[in-house]
């Protein structure tokens, strides 16, 4: 199979929010049909540079393409997915209705929306009002709102926050489904044994790159299977260069 | 603009409102409610024979001015929502045009509003014996003009409040001036010039000049049409003002 182009190229990528910048140069390349995960602690910059990639963010320097195109093209509107951290749906609508509104911005179907409620396991809930529902099946309809366009790049911000385990391991499953179809997907997490899931890892810490590795060589280079271990370990070595830096200068 | 999305998005604000079934009642009763408090208020009235009644004048101009109130705080506090609750940003990520959202919200709740207005109209008639020359179906027409003036204000307005309170709050700085200046308290030719000048650039103006050539005038009057126009072109004027408040981008 021929290399796909990548998905996502950054390069420079910096973002200034009210004077404070947020993403502090930042060089990577995401590739088409897998799972990259976009780790760090929270402030980080996650949320920013996600937003950036979904073209709501507007840059204040550098370049980032996204499937070809400039992030915020009108054109990249349908390839796109967002899932944002807090569920974006409307709680005073049925769990149908939420989908079918979203789905109808990309001209699906009555077929489709069945299709994407079902894929998050909300069947027997369809017809109930999103307010009534827990926490966890809420922020399923806001999935299911973005898996209904079918987007060729679905960038996903703390998905499995709130969700117990069994449900964890399905969405995880059906994200691996996704991607294999060909599906890009950028998972943000602060939860590290979700790493797992994911073929590449972006580690970023405040508005920087610390890293982009695989699971098996963040296990290596934080000398740690435990990849929450592995990940401090990472992060308390870049302090310490950092503050032998200072001390140089 | 794409007609799909826009219905999409009418549908999709009348089925917010339609499991909201106290707010559909208070839209379509209250208006009816405060119209017989009205006539109740001037019921013992003494006027010479063959003087109109105060209730032909005042509850016709309170048909004009109930959508007008109600949808600003409705569509005022529904946008505020749609900007709070992250579901904007959502739709603006996808092809969803801004005009398809305005249009949409405009529509739906002009649906309410022709609904309101003609119950309240059906009420002025025929319980309370409106006594106009005009056509009652002008005088819809004019309300649901009144309610899109208060859609189009109060989307605009959601842009400049964070939360619901203050939303609210800008129903005393947007609503009440063109309501005391309408007209409706004191005829426009006896104001000062200050006030009379504010008066003629006030919306809600034109439609209670509108109002006053219906009620004189068994058919339409090039006057009420030309009142109607300024009122649309206003309306419209409106929208685009508050379409530049929906950024897909923020800095």
């Amino acid at each position: 199979m021929p290399p796909l182009p990548a998905a996502i190229e950054a390069t420079g990528l910096r973002v200034s929010r009210s004077r404070t910048e947020i993403l502090r140069g930042l060089d990577f390349t995401v590739d088409s049909g897998r799972i990259t995960g976009l780790l760090g602690p929270s402030g980080s910059g996650k949320t920013t540079l996600m937003r950036a990639i979904v073209g709501v963010q507007r840059l204040t320097q550098g370049h980032l393409t996204i499937l070809g195109r400039p992030a915020g093209s009108a054109t990249l509107r349908h390839d796109v997915g967002y899932v944002t951290q807090g569920a974006s749906v409307y709680a005073d609508l049925t769990v149908e209705a939420n989908v079918r509104y979203f789905g109808a911005m990309h001209g699906a179907a009555a077929a489709d929306a069945a299709e994407a409620i079902a894929a998050v396991g909300l069947e027997p809930f369809a017809r109930q009002k999103a307010a009534d529902l827990s926490g966890g099946q809420f922020s399923r309809v806001s999935l299911a709102c973005a898996l209904v366009a079918h987007p060729k790049l679905l960038v996903l911000d703390e998905p499995t926050v709130g969700l117990d385990p069994v449900l964890r391991a399905e969405l995880w499953e059906r994200f691996a489904a996704m991607a294999a179809a060909g599906t890009t997907l950028l998972v943000s997490s602060h939860v590290m044994e979700e790493a797992s899931h994911c073929s590449s890892l972006l580690l970023l810490r405040d508005g920087q790159l610390l890293a982009q590795l695989s699971p098996g060589e963040l296990a290596e280079r934080g000398r740690s299977s435990d990849l929450e271990r592995a990940f401090l370990t990472i992060i308390r070595a870049a302090d310490d260069g950092q503050e032998e830096r200072q001390v140089a200068s | 603009m794409n007609l799909r999305m826009t219905l999409a998005t009418t549908t999709r604000v009348l089925g917010q409102l339609r499991h909201d079934h106290r707010s559909v009642a208070l839209i379509l009763v209250v208006p009816a409610l405060l119209l017989a408090a009205v006539y109740f208020l001037f019921e013992n009235e003494s006027l010479p024979p063959g003087f109109p009644r105060t209730f032909d004048r005042v509850g016709l101009m309170m048909l004009a001015i109930f959508p007008f109130v109600v949808m600003f705080l409705v569509t005022s506090v529904t946008m505020l929502r749609e900007r709070t609750s992250g579901t904007l940003e959502r739709l603006l990520t996808t092809p969803i045009h801004k005009a398809d959202l305005l249009f949409g919200y405009a529509l739906a709740f002009s649906i309410m509003a022709a609904l309101q207005s003609l119950v309240a109209t059906a009420v002025a008639y025929w319980v309370f014996d409106l006594d106009i020359k005009g056509s009652p179906g002008f005088v819809v027409m004019v309300a649901v003009i009144n309610a899109v003036l208060g859609v189009a204000l109060g989307l605009l307005c959601s842009a400049f409040a964070r939360t619901e309170f203050q939303a609210v709050q800008f129903m005393p700085v947007v609503v009440v001036p063109q309501i005391l200046l309408c007209g409706l308290f004191v005829a426009r030719e006896d104001m000062n010039q200050v006030l009379e000048s504010i008066s003629g650039a006030l919306p809600l103006t034109f439609s209670v000049d509108a109002l006053k050539e219906i009620a004189g005038n068994a058919e339409a009057t090039a006057m009420m049409w030309q009142d109607t126009l300024v009122m649309g072109g206003i309306v419209l004027g409106v929208l685009v003002l508050a379409s530049l408040t929906l950024r897909r981008q923020t800095r």
